[in-house]
């Protein structure tokens, strides 16, 4: 809308009185400055009173250029970039990069890395769902959900940061394992010094406070009429709705798809020797993305249980060359992310910095059914539906 | 004495010896209490001790802020508008008794003229939204208007329910009709909210936080969905105004509610030489009651949509409260 069309809107009463009232649409911009927009998303919405009739929303004030720093940046330091493109489940960004170039120079990963790997995946992934948990209710007006979950995250960063000295960005993978000790010699010998002192009674510890603020957050947020009556039934997503937009993740599962790369995808991470179910729901509003992401919370503790529990003493890197060059190739490997299916697709030319690598971030297309399921929502409901769709900006612009 | 004089002197009183003080420790209280609700601290450090000066922290931050006027905004009606806020709230304060015998003004029709005046206020908020050229702050101001059109009916209706049993419309009177009142000759003195209001007071209350636009009616301010609303150009001492007038509205109506339900400045078992003494006292340990369930519904819950709410006033409450009203006429005869 011109600013001359808005003027007149405003005052509509220095217009000529015409026999019949006439009104007409509002544009209304909303971010990228805004409280409930995640970050810099802008949306351009057409809104008739309340509903809106057409959302664009405009992305691209994120953008890092991680894919074509990628080509001047050497395999390690990759690892450094993937970790802000999803800021808030750093940790898990860096598995399907790191296994990409694995696979490339075809190296095994010793089995020590790899549940290293998982445990701190799934604490990733508690942590990325507790900051859903805590910031989806604040978008519907409650603010103390937000401590209650936001407290308890803290106690699983503070162990992803014993382990890996970063809170958001670990940097922690390396080609062929895991970040060696500090100080700690050759990393091949060293054996079991790899997790800090007191690591797995911290994180039983921790388990049993996810579990029981969960239960805390049930009360508070699950079984509230209040949530229930602003999100039953709000933004539903039919399934073939879902895999048309390239929806993935939880977002998908929501939607009835049973789809779980963990589970059903190319193996990545020993998965298979851990008991875990694969959450979904039918009915696809934004009240059954909650409780996918709420249940697979309870399951990742599930996971990190069993993994603490199964984890032995062994090597932490396998055999890698000094300078690492990858040999020519293609490789493309896909993870389930907290945000669904993040995929790195690598192409190498020889030598020590890739060709091209072309990343399929998860946040990206979930975002992309914005306009469709937006399409006569109410301007309340357009807050309830974007945050049930837990898209982080850095894991959409990149 | 003169009787401009007299005004003067008396709106001078009320406001500085009860609204703002009071209104400061609903917004300390409010502060604290949300903190410990959220398992936080709260403030701590403004003022030595339990950080007991924030809000005069925060109110002489206030006022140090520039005035912002945005360019597109209908200038006077957008300077004007906080005082509108202010002027309605305040106007309730007016006829609230504290005592036997202590009111700025005992109108006989003071129930009247306190919900009358208590929806000027709105009027302010939508000159607010209407003034400020910005789409967020239009939203928030329609909303509001069409917050106080759903939500006056039922408030009034309750008030009405009250007003049939006491007989008067003396907010006075009405307290005297409940220290006055009589169950099957027991000798007993209890509030209307125990003696058959049970549910026009709860009815008066969910309308009153409507009225008031706090969680889990905010939609006329609704933070994540349009900013600010009908605030989000303000900032500086009209901002504070807007601040103020709220916390002042919430004790209002709190003041408002137990005068007309939980027996106002009369507690059980004092006789009148005594209320005289702690009858401001006792109302005013019964709105701060009122004030931090306000205060623990915001925030425990979420906010509801703008057509839940709509449908909430016409669909339950409004016939609720005929109903009720229906009730009360009939014991009211029978009795």
């Amino acid at each position: 809308m011109t600013d001359v069309d808005a003027r007149a809107a405003m005052h509509l009463s220095d217009a000529s009185v015409s026999v019949e009232l006439e009104t007409q649409g509002m544009t209304l911009n909303i971010g990228p400055q805004h409280p409930s927009t995640h970050g810099v998303l802008r949306l351009v919405a057409k809104v008739e009173g309340e509903r809106v009739t057409s959302v664009q929303p405009v992305i691209g004030y994120m953008h890092r250029g991680y894919e074509k720093l990628s080509e001047v940046r050497t395999y390690a330091q990759i690892t450094a970039l993937v970790n802000r493109i999803d800021w808030v489940s750093g940790f898990a960004n860096e598995i399907p990069w790191i296994r990409a170039v694995e696979k490339l120079m075809e190296i095994e990963v010793p089995e020590r890395a790899q549940w290293i790997r998982l445990i701190l995946s799934e604490m990733t992934r508690i942590s990325s769902h507790l900051l859903f948990m805590s910031s989806y209710p604040l978008e519907l007006g409650a603010a103390t959900p937000l401590m209650y979950a936001l407290r308890e995250r803290e106690y699983v960063m503070d162990l992803i940061e014993s382990v890996t000295g970063g809170r958001f960005h670990p940097n922690f993978n390396r080609v062929g394992g895991v970040k060696p000790v500090a100080g700690g010699g050759s990393t091949q010998k060293k054996v079991s010094q790899d997790l800090p002192a007191g690591f797995f009674q911290g994180t039983r510890e921790a388990m049993d406070r996810v579990d029981s603020v969960m239960d805390e957050l049930d009360e508070l947020v699950t079984g509230n009429e209040m949530i229930r009556a602003r999100t039953i039934g709000v933004g539903v997503i039919p399934p073939e709705k879902a895999i048309e937009f390239g929806l993935s993740g939880p977002n998908a599962r929501a939607s009835g798809v049973d789809f779980d790369l963990r589970r059903d995808g190319e193996p990545y991470l020993p998965y298979d020797q851990v008991d875990f179910d694969v959450i979904t729901e039918q009915t696809g509003d934004s009240f059954a993305r909650y409780l996918v992401r709420k249940e697979e919370i309870r399951q990742a503790v599930r996971i990190v249980r069993q993994a603490i529990d199964t984890i032995k003493p062994g090597p932490l890197q396998a055999k890698v060359p000094r300078v690492l060059k990858v040999p020519k190739g293609q490789a493309y490997v896909r993870t389930e992310n907290p945000k669904g299916e993040m995929g790195f697709y690598l192409i190498s030319e020889g030598g020590r910095i890739p060709y091209r690598v072309k990343i399929r971030s998860a946040s990206f297309c979930n975002l992309s059914i914005l306009p469709w399921v937006l399409e006569g929502a109410l301007v309340p409901d357009l807050v309830a539906i974007m945050g049930s769709l837990d898209f982080v900006l850095g894991d959409v612009d990149r | 004495m003169n009787f401009w004089l007299e005004l003067v002197i008396k709106t001078v009183l009320v406001l500085f010896l009860v609204v703002l003080p009071v209104a400061l420790v609903v917004i300390f209280g409010e502060l604290k209490i949300s903190a410990h609700i959220q398992s936080r601290i709260g403030p701590y450090f403004a003022g030595g001790r339990f950080g007991w000066a924030q809000p005069l922290a925060d109110g002489a931050k206030f006022i140090q802020k520039e005035d912002l006027i945005p360019a597109g905004a209908d200038s006077s009606v957008f300077r004007f508008a906080p005082y509108v806020v202010l002027m309605g709230t305040f106007a309730t304060f007016v006829v609230i008794p504290f005592g036997p015998d202590l009111a700025a003004e005992k109108l006989d029709v003071g129930i009247f003229f306190l919900l009358a005046v208590s929806s000027l206020s709105t009027l302010g908020v939508l000159m607010a939204g209407w003034s400020s050229a910005n789409k967020y702050s239009l939203i928030g101001g329609l909303r509001a208007a069409a917050q106080l059109i759903a939500y006056e009916l039922p408030l009034v209706l309750a008030a009405v329910a009250v007003v049939i049993q006491a007989g008067t419309l003396s907010l006075s009177g009405i307290v005297e009709a409940q220290a006055n009142m009589e169950i099957f000759g027991l000798g007993i003195h209890l509030p209307y909210v125990l003696t058959g209001q049970i549910l026009s007071f709860i009815i008066f209350t969910i309308a009153a936080l409507a009225e008031l636009s706090r969680i889990p009616f905010d939609m006329p301010i609704a933070e994540s969905e349009l900013t600010m609303g009908y605030l989000t150009e303000y900032s500086g001492l009209r901002f504070t105004m807007f601040f103020l007038g709220e916390y002042a509205a919430m004790i209002s109506l709190a003041a408002v509610a137990s005068t007309l339900f939980l027996g106002g400045y009369y507690l059980p078992g004092l006789d009148t030489d005594a209320l005289k003494v702690a009858g401001p006292f006792i109302l005013l340990g019964k709105t701060l009651i009122l004030c931090f369930v306000f205060i623990w519904m915001r925030w425990s819950w979420p906010r509801l949509r703008e057509d839940q709410l709509q449908s909430l006033a016409w669909k339950w409450l409004i016939p609720l409260a005929l109903a009720n009203i229906v009730v009360i006429s009939i014991f009211k005869v029978v009795l």
